[in-house]
């Protein structure tokens, strides 16, 4: 699993790769909230084009972030999303608080 | 139904093992020849099992893991992954989804609707302070070569 950060502007842009489990999310969510605590960011752009593989610890990291800029009126984008990681995430009903792949929240 | 192979798998529940135990069970998998969503599912499953284990069965130990899979000739695979945890009081407050026992926030809540969702059935038994064995089963619809 590897992980590359980019700021700029307000925006917080998470590059993400490898595999996300259980063993892996722990490190993520550091990396990631380490990012927003530096910026306060307005959106966190979250990019699974990388990701060969999620199972419901990517759904845990997602909310978690979620729930970290709820209320400070950021909002949370997932992109490139593969077939897999989209049907783990629907399944958790992300879609409902994240936009995914460009669309909008439901 | 005839079984046509094997495998037992026992792993010490360190999270490292998470990756190595669902890549062995695709790996066993393979010999039926399943699609590429096929294995992402139970690669997935699999790896909910194991990491319930390893989170809630043993929380702060390292204890055994035992992971026994079979193929049957109708394209029929069961996994049991099985623990010596601490064992569910209410298995069915807990296969509700969203439901954890996690108060950091950071766990789902959804291992076992995933398990469910991904394999077409999860057989829980547990007993407080002995364990909790899971049976994953999924029939793969691939055409598979059936007689490794």
């Amino acid at each position: 699993m590897s992980i590359n950060i980019e700021t700029d502007d307000g925006v917080v842009e998470v590059y993400l790769s490898g595999e996300i489990d259980h063993h892996s999310a722990g490190e993520l969510r550091e990396r990631i909230d380490e990012a927003i605590g530096a910026v306060t960011p307005q959106r966190v752009i979250l990019d699974f084009r990388g990701v060969t593989f999620m199972d419901s610890s990517g759904i845990g990291l997602v909310m978690g972030r979620y729930k970290l800029l709820e209320g400070t009126g950021a909002v949370l984008e997932l992109r490139g999303l593969s077939s897999p990681v989209k049907r783990v995430m629907r399944l958790a009903g992300l879609d409902r608080i994240a936009v995914m792949d460009g669309g909008t929240k439901k | 139904m005839k079984q046509i192979n094997e495998m037992k798998l026992q792993i010490p529940g360190k999270s490292a093992n998470e990756s190595f135990a669902r890549a062995a069970l695709s790996a066993f998998a393979a010999q039926l020849d399943p699609t590429i969503d096929e294995l992402a599912d139970i690669k997935t499953a699999v790896s909910e099992a194991v990491t319930n284990c390893i989170v809630h069965g043993y929380r702060d130990e390292i204890g055994p893991v035992y992971i026994h899979a079979k193929l049957y000739e109708d394209n029929t695979l069961t996994i049991k992954i099985r623990d010596k945890g601490c064992g569910i009081p209410d298995i069915k407050q807990a296969m509700e989804p969203l439901f954890t026992t996690c108060t950091t926030g950071e766990r789902a809540g959804l291992g076992f609707a995933v398990m469910q969702s991904f394999m077409d059935k999860v057989r829980v038994t547990s007993k407080p302070g002995k364990g909790t064995c899971v049976v994953l089963t999924k029939k793969l619809l691939s055409k598979g070569a059936g007689n490794a």
